[in-house]
């Protein structure tokens, strides 16, 4: 038995930050909180220098075999990191010297944790865990602006995701029952022999939980109202950091511990991918507010990455360019939100019209994420699409790939109904546009970089990702 | 030197970005003209330098993870498009002098799709290729939309990009079927073209032809896929318009000479016969729409889809081994290459002259115009000779090509040639028509609100812009050797790469 804690370090970093948040934050007067933003940050560097450490020693299964250490939760790791230090970068001008910009920052915290554990779960009871510390605090953030929107968006979140958590659950109990085990290894013998019906249905249930902490179809109800309904930096949150620990525990659950000849999953999982990236995008197309177009874009997103996973196994590619694909999705759309959380009074497409006029970096900065989004090259979206389009016809999956080939065409469209307005005149001052301060700013630039650097050093990141979940 | 060619624009637009635009528009377009002039002088040593095959080349690993790598070098069919995209793009500079509107992001947007395009005839990676081609069609939209004429602009901005973004894709599912038929998996068109990996044929190699004709078809544009052609022209502005019909549609005609005739020879030939049906149905449906034109620009859109279908019928005729020999083949793949070249430059020329004919005029519309010879001499001279030169008349450079395409053509394709020549007669006749209709007959000028200035003649700087042009045409069309030389080794090669 390794019950070596050191080998959680990152975990305990944002775990102990968001404790020691909290107490400090409840110490502090107003204008103060920023020390707990501060903290936050060190944990979460402090969390990427230890994984950086990790990554380097041999893989391995820790607390018993509940936790698996290894390459995709490197990757979950390394990328949840990132994207909360983007995040607490992002929501400085919103949150700044709000009377609980703590609880903001440690709800963050305790989400990201629950997220980077979801990517690293090795065991049913483990996930289910996992799957309830991503979802409450999100839960929570969703309503913490108190606006009527925000409270509605928090129930609509909560309701769902009790009402799936639920289905999840049971899930969990079928598999159990059917397996004899809740750790993946055991349980993949377990259901080598189980009758189908029954591990189908509970695999079933079990995917309904993850589904809607990614946000992708039939769980993606909660995704356009929670988008629209909070302010950007936590619409940014939601949107993005729940899907990365989500998809790779889909997954490492796929992979791992449901044998693909036993129960068709690939297939399962390749319908869902085709009917999320359609519905978001067809749903996409005639949105007048920007945070509700991004809303479903996200959804389509998802769409693509559950292509990684329906080759997952059998496609060499399919690893990388799941890992890949989420960093370069995680980077793009934080950046498109950095961009509206800059303007919060511009709701609508229309207000950003003229952009390119009054503040011309940044025009160029949502240009490059949407495009980004798209799946231009050379932005990292772009090599996540082209590694999951090569797994896909790679893995037998060709129609998918033309599928999410005509839905990317598709996608071209909404994502340039935002961007032309911005870069037409209008000489009059657009009264929306009022920029909210530097840092939502300075984060979109920094996305925009990132998201282009990522995919101009594909060459670098790619075989960072490549080593399979053990113990497969 | 390659890499220099091909970014030295890019790097020049990412130092005038950090200049205000409140500086004065003569550091935008002097800038942009000194580049320009900078990059056809690396060009023309280049194309001084002797070699055989690949020259220049650079290669360094990319994502070695997943074959890619940034591979450039130059042949005898991508030099004469480099050059081609140099001299364009120096006229479109030099023409650009008169531009007042957003002087900054225009010559920041002209010197990135200089760096594209360039990036694309030098790229020996088929992901580097791509990435050329998309961002073709991002600078370009937002050309046509940011500098068009008005809300309709924006509309047929929207058209190309969605239209030729779903041509992009096809081909990059193309070049996923073989980059995962080659063993060991690669994106190197070198490498690929010596494995010829799906040499067998059958569905996985008909599917990756069918993936990327459609592409480059939607590129090019032949018919049916024409139909973003006649609105982007329309409404882009006359540089924009000279660039697209110059240099851009290029870009899928030398797909087809770079990528699907070498890396697929073996299906090449077997559907080759369906290149020539669509090139010759391109040539006559262009001409003849062409002939029902009033608006000049729209007409001239149109006479492109015939004169790329040329280079279809030419390529279509190079797979087809039986009744071909070898020199005929040869023969016709040359052609295709002058036509490229020929066509740039010509059609080029004529859509600066209809830039200047709507700066005076505010409208394309032929009817609106009457008897400018007597008032313009020199623009309708100017506007003569491109007409000329681009219906195909001897002594010009388009000539020489579509010469070299019917004869290499006859042998193997009979029918299909002799209806293409039809082709020639319908543009001449469409010519003469708009030329006698502008420029002949009792003086009438628009008098459409917008039109402030006096019909002026050519400017200094638009003559020359246009004249060079024209003139390379003539030169290439008495003297052809110079370009000949160079095509015709590199034709042999891959004449000989197809029949293997």
């Amino acid at each position: 038995m390794n019950e070596n804690p050191a080998a959680l370090l990152p975990e305990l970093f944002l775990l102990g930050a968001a404790v020691v948040g909290l107490l400090l934050g409840a110490w502090l007067p107003r204008d103060r909180q920023w020390l707990v933003r501060l903290l936050a940050a060190a944990a979460a560097l402090a969390g990427l220098v230890a994984t950086a450490v990790a990554a380097a020693r041999p893989d391995e299964l820790v607390f018993g075999t509940s936790y698996a250490v290894d390459t995709p939760t490197h990757a979950t790791r390394a990328i949840v990191l990132v994207a909360v230090l983007v995040a607490l970068a992002l929501s400085v001008d919103a949150t700044a010297g709000h009377r609980r910009e703590t609880e903001f920052v440690v709800l963050l915290q305790l989400g990201a944790l629950g997220t980077i554990v979801l990517g690293g779960a090795n065991d049913l009871l483990l996930l289910l865990a996992a799957f309830l510390l991503a979802s409450v605090p999100f839960y929570a953030l969703a309503g913490w602006d108190k606006s009527s929107l925000g409270t509605e968006a928090a129930m609509k979140y909560y309701l769902s995701g009790a009402f799936l958590g639920v289905a999840m659950l049971t899930g969990t109990a079928i598999l159990y029952g059917v397996g004899r085990a809740t750790g993946y290894g055991p349980l993949r013998e377990g259901l080598a022999a189980a009758p189908v019906a029954a591990a189908g249905v509970g695999l079933v249930a079990v995917l309904a939980g993850l589904l809607f902490k990614v946000g992708g179809v039939p769980g993606h109800f909660w995704v356009p109202d929670v988008t629209d309904g909070t302010p950007p930096a936590v619409a940014a949150i939601v949107t993005t950091i729940p899907k990365i620990g989500g998809l790779v525990a889909l997954y490492r659950l796929l992979t791992v511990a449901v044998p693909a000849d036993a129960l068709d999953w690939p297939l399962l999982v390749a319908v869902l991918a085709a009917a999320s990236m359609t519905l978001g995008n067809l749903a996409a197309f005639f949105q007048t507010t920007v945070q509700r177009l991004l809303a479903y874009s996200t959804i389509s997103q998802v769409g693509y990455l559950l292509i990684a996973v329906a080759v997952a196994g059998r496609a060499d590619l399919a690893q990388p360019a799941l890992l890949y694909y989420v960093a370069g999705y995680a980077v793009t759309n934080l950046g498109a939100f950095a961009v509206v959380a800059e303007f919060p009074q511009a709701r609508t497409i229309e207000d950003y019209r003229g952009m390119a006029r009054q503040h011309p970096g940044l025009a160029v900065a949502l240009a490059v994420c949407l495009l980004g989004l798209i799946g231009t090259p050379p932005t990292a979206v772009f090599v996540g699409k082209l590694a999951v389009f090569t797994a896909a016809v790679d893995g037998g999956f060709a129609w998918l790939a033309v599928l999410a080939i005509v839905n990317t065409v598709a996608s071209v469209f909404y994502y340039l109904r935002w961007i032309a307005p911005t870069f037409r005149g209008t000489d009059s001052e657009a009264a929306a546009l009022r920029p909210a301060g530097t840092w939502s700013a300075g984060t979109a630039y920094a996305c925009a970089g990132l998201a282009v650097g990522l995919g101009v050093a594909g060459g670098v990141a790619l075989p960072l990702l490549v080593g399979l979940p053990i113990p497969v | 030197m390659l890499s220099l060619i091909v970014f030295l624009p890019a790097v020049v637009a990412a130092v005038l970005l950090l200049v205000p635009a409140t500086a004065p528009r003569r550091v935008f377009t002097g800038a942009w003209v000194g580049v320009s002039a900078v990059d056809l002088a690396l060009v023309v040593a280049v194309w001084l330098t002797p070699g055989s095959g690949f020259r220049f080349e650079e290669r360094v690993a990319w994502m070695p993870t997943v074959g890619i790598s940034y591979h450039v070098g130059v042949d005898g069919i991508s030099l004469p498009l480099v050059a081609l995209t140099a001299v364009l793009f120096a006229g479109c500079a030099v023409f650009a002098l008169r531009e007042t509107r957003r002087v900054k992001s225009y010559v920041a947007l002209f010197l990135a799709l200089q760096t594209v395009s360039l990036g694309l005839f030098v790229a020996l990676d088929l992901i580097l290729f791509f990435l050329f081609f998309d961002l073709s069609i991002v600078f370009m939209y937002f050309l046509i939309a940011g500098w068009g004429h008005g809300e309709r602009a924006r509309a047929a901005a929207l058209k190309f990009f969605l239209y030729t973004f779903l041509g992009s894709l096809a081909l990059l599912l193309g070049f996923i079927v073989l980059y995962l038929a080659a063993e060991p998996h690669t994106f190197d068109i070198v490498e690929l073209v010596a494995a010829d990996p799906l040499a067998g044929g059958g569905p996985a190699a008909a599917l990756a032809l069918l993936a990327i004709g459609i592409g480059l078809a939607v590129k090019t544009p032949t018919v049916p896929f024409h139909t973003w052609l006649p609105p982007a022209h329309t409404e882009a502005p006359a540089t924009g318009s000279a660039i697209l019909a110059g240099i851009l549609l290029k870009m899928g005609t030398y797909g087809f000479l770079r990528i699907a005739m070498p890396i697929l020879p073996d299906t090449w030939r077997q559907y080759a016969v369906v290149a020539v049906v669509v090139g010759v149905v391109s040539v006559l449906y262009g001409a003849l729409v062409a002939l029902a034109q009033s608006d000049v620009k729209r007409m001239i859109a149109y006479t492109s889809v015939n004169h790329m279908g040329y280079v279809v019928l030419g390529v279509g005729a190079a797979g087809i081994l039986a009744g071909s020999d070898e020199q005929a083949r040869q023969l016709a793949t040359t052609g295709a290459v002058t036509q490229m070249v020929a066509h740039g430059l010509i059609t080029g020329a004529l859509f600066l002259l209809t830039g200047v004919l709507y700066d005076r005029g505010r409208t394309y519309d032929m009817a609106a115009y009457s008897g400018l010879a007597a008032r313009t001499p020199l623009f309708a001279g100017v506007f003569a000779v491109a007409a000329f030169a681009s219906l195909g008349l001897p002594g010009f450079a388009g000539f020489i090509a579509e010469f070299q395409i019917f004869t290499g053509a006859l042998a193997s394709a009979p029918v299909a040639t002799a209806l293409a020549v039809l082709g020639i007669l319908v543009t001449a006749a469409l010519f003469l028509r708009a030329l006698q209709r502008v420029f002949l007959g009792p003086e009438r000028l628009p008098d459409a609100p917008g039109t402030p200035r006096p019909f002026a003649d050519l400017h200094p700087s638009e003559t020359v812009a246009i004249v060079p042009l024209l003139a390379l045409a003539t030169v290439i069309g008495v003297l052809p050797r110079f370009l000949l030389d160079v095509i015709e080794p590199a034709s042999r090669a891959l004449v000989e790469l197809v029949a293997r």
